[in-house]
């Protein structure tokens, strides 16, 4: 188990309701970890379409998380 | 080569000059404008729209939100890509972000390069890999008082 600081941005934080929050968690990935967030919060994009930044840079949804990392969740992009 | 998230209103005019070089033989630039409908059909990706809103339906005013400072690094990769893809002189993007009106600009590219195949071809990878890959996103707020995020199927109204 370890706690992170997840952050909403656009589309998630509305659904959400709130832009930041402190989780305890057992996900080892990003992409476990929005899986746990998309089912308690309702969002519906599928991961493929969303970006996930770790403390301010892009990464992969695959890469590990560590105790404090603060984790940025983008909805679909779409600028232009 | 510059990539610029702004508040401020974008002046294309005073964008342009800053493309000039005595190397250059041509100009290209792409401004995107804030329309009235709202249109699918008009983007490469799909949007799901949910509820009452339906395409064409009249947009009043356009909010862009980004994260400015990822944002600004993904899209200064995106310019010096484009530097390193094709034969230009000088790439420059600017992305506006909070309320805009109708015929607001939201977006400028401008390229200048020796020939203009370049010119149009670094042009359009800006503008095509921006909209992609950039972390701005659109709420349209439409004349029923209802609100979308543009590209999501999370929406609230």
């Amino acid at each position: 188990m370890i706690e992170v600081t997840a952050r909403y941005f656009a589309a998630f934080r509305e659904r959400a309701g709130l832009d930041t929050e402190r989780v305890r968690t057992q996900a080892r990935t990003a992409a476990d970890l929005y899986g746990e967030l998309a089912k308690r919060h309702g969002f519906a994009d599928s991961m493929t379409r969303c970006k996930v930044a770790i403390n301010d840079e892009l990464a992969d949804w695959n890469v590990a998380l560590t105790a404090g990392d603060e984790v940025l969740f983008f909805p679909p992009v779409a600028g232009g | 080569m510059s990539f610029k998230i702004t508040t401020a209103v974008i002046d294309p005019d005073a964008r342009k000059r800053e493309l000039t070089q005595s190397a250059a033989g041509a100009c290209v630039t792409f401004e995107g404008w804030v329309r009235n409908h709202n249109d699918a059909d008009m983007d490469v990706r799909g949007r799901a729209t949910q509820g009452a809103v339906a395409d064409g339906e009249a947009v009043q005013a356009l909010e862009y939100e980004a994260h400015q400072a990822i944002a600004e690094k993904e899209g200064a990769r995106i310019v010096a890509e484009a530097m390193t893809r094709f034969a230009v002189t000088v790439v420059h993007c600017e992305h506006r972000v909070g309320k805009l009106q109708i015929g607001d600009c939201a977006v400028w590219v401008g390229v200048s390069a020796a020939h203009r195949g370049a010119a149009f071809d670094a042009c359009r990878y800006v503008i095509d890999e921006t909209k992609a890959r950039v972390p701005i996103w659109k709420k349209e707020h439409y004349a029923s008082g209802a609100t979308g995020w543009v590209n999501c199927a999370t929406r609230t109204t």
